[in-house]
């Protein structure tokens, strides 16, 4: 089933000739369980594509579905909640809170949802140690190195049952190494039925999703097309 | 690649047969490079003709027959090991001369074909990914060949990338636009 929805979706910004058009009638689904990669140049409307379908910003046209609930149907108060249960953002700079240690900066949108505050940690603390950071947990996060804290980014994302997770060049400034251990996370989650979508201009980043999709100048022009099995690649081939 | 030095290489762990040799070339590249038989027999009568390798004698040729590098052979590994491969001329890159021809084609949309090629370049790196997925079954050997791959690939991505953005600067979506750029300096280009 699709987690996530785009029909038609249409972003612009200013008016008359200072018009600039982000986003032009973007169809994109994402199903439950899958990793959908959104590659493009600067400036061609990824990040845009991605602040609207976390309900962080609305669409000039078109409609946004997410589980099969249209965010133009619900009120602001609605989707900041839909942001706290549903929506996990991972971002380049991993935006932690400087002033909360790692379990804090996850568990912190569970208490702000209504979660106890001893609940939280729990929940927290499952998360940190799926990454592989439980015992980092109390440090804060300038003594973390750049890998752990992109790792107590993504727990913050997927910590509760978040299952829409969006993800924007969430390998940072990181090297490949910790790069593919981002994204390794990321199918992790999805296995277990997240559905995510990464934005990036990193190719190597996107080869880890099922679908590859193209923006270019705010459109999709392609997608990539579902991979044979990779055992095609181990076929005899000549004089290789 | 070098199959005559993969297989200076195995031998300098000890003597072995032919078809030993076949089978622990294709373990030790991740079974990315498959080799055929008779293209071990070959490489290893030109090693025996120029000295590098020793076989147990004149009598049989079968898969029986033995192997030893020879101290010739061990120099030769250890020089090839530390020259560097060609890396000074560019290759004549078929993607390459696809987009300049493109450029110069009449009613071609440039940004397209560079579409094309990053798509599939692409499918190839997924598929190359989707190998790494199972960590346990990835050893270390297999990592590092998929790795180079995908490096290579990547380096195709970025270039079709760079390229993309330098033709949409100038304004070349096709020939009407703007004449064909002229290499100014000449290139040395092998083969």
């Amino acid at each position: 089933m699709n987690l996530l929805e785009l029909n038609r979706v249409s972003k612009s910004y200013g008016q008359g000739t200072s018009q600039v058009h982000a986003l032009r009638d973007i169809d994109l689904t994402v199903d439950r369980g899958s990793l959908v990669a959104v590659m493009g140049p600067s400036g061609s409307g990824k990040s845009t594509l991605l602040t609207i379908a976390g309900s962080l910003e609305e669409p000039t046209q078109g409609e946004v579905l997410i589980d099969g609930l249209s965010l133009s149907r619900l009120s602001n108060n609605d989707k900041a909640r839909l942001r706290r249960r549903t929506i996990g953002f991972v971002f380049q700079d991993f935006n932690l809170l400087a002033g909360l240690t790692a379990v804090e900066n996850v568990s912190l949108p569970l208490e702000l949802d209504g979660t106890t505050a001893r609940r939280a940690r729990e929940m927290a603390m499952g998360a940190l140690e799926e990454l592989g950071i439980a015992d980092r947990a109390d440090h804060y996060p300038d003594e973390l190195s750049g890998g752990e804290r992109q790792r107590a980014a993504i727990a913050r994302a997927v910590v509760g049952d978040r299952h829409l997770l969006l993800a924007d060049e969430p390998s940072g400034a990181l090297d490949s190494t910790n790069g593919e251990a981002v994204m390794r996370l990321i199918l992790a989650a999805c296995k277990r039925g997240v559905a995510a979508v990464v934005v990036t201009h990193d190719a190597q980043l996107a080869s880890w999703a099922d679908r590859v999709v193209f923006l270019r100048d705010g459109r999709v022009v392609d997608q990539t097309l579902p991979p044979p099995s990779p055992e095609a690649l181990l076929s005899p081939v000549p004089n290789r | 690649m070098s199959v005559r030095h993969a297989l200076l290489g195995l031998l300098s762990e000890g003597p072995k047969y032919g078809l030993q040799l076949r089978q622990e070339f294709e373990e030790s590249t991740g079974d990315v490079w498959p080799l055929n038989v008779g293209q071990v027999y070959t490489t290893l009568q030109r090693l025996e003709r120029d000295g590098l390798v020793e076989s147990d004698g004149d009598g049989d040729d079968g898969p029986q027959k033995g192997f030893r590098i020879t101290d010739q052979g061990k120099a030769e590994l250890a020089e090839w090991l530390r020259t560097p491969p060609d890396l000074a001329s560019p290759p004549r890159d078929e993607l390459v001369i696809k987009v300049l021809v493109a450029m110069r084609l009449p009613g071609v949309d440039v940004g397209e074909v560079l579409q094309v090629h990053r798509r599939y370049v692409v499918e190839l790196m997924q598929q190359w990914t989707r190998l790494k997925e199972d960590e346990a079954g990835f050893d270390l050997t297999f990592a590092l060949v998929v790795d180079a791959e995908l490096f290579r690939l990547d380096s195709v991505i970025r270039w079709l990338d760079a390229a993309d953005g330098r033709i949409k600067r100038a304004g070349v979506e096709s020939p009407s636009a703007a004449p064909a750029p002229v290499l100014r300096r000449r290139l040395a280009v092998r083969r």
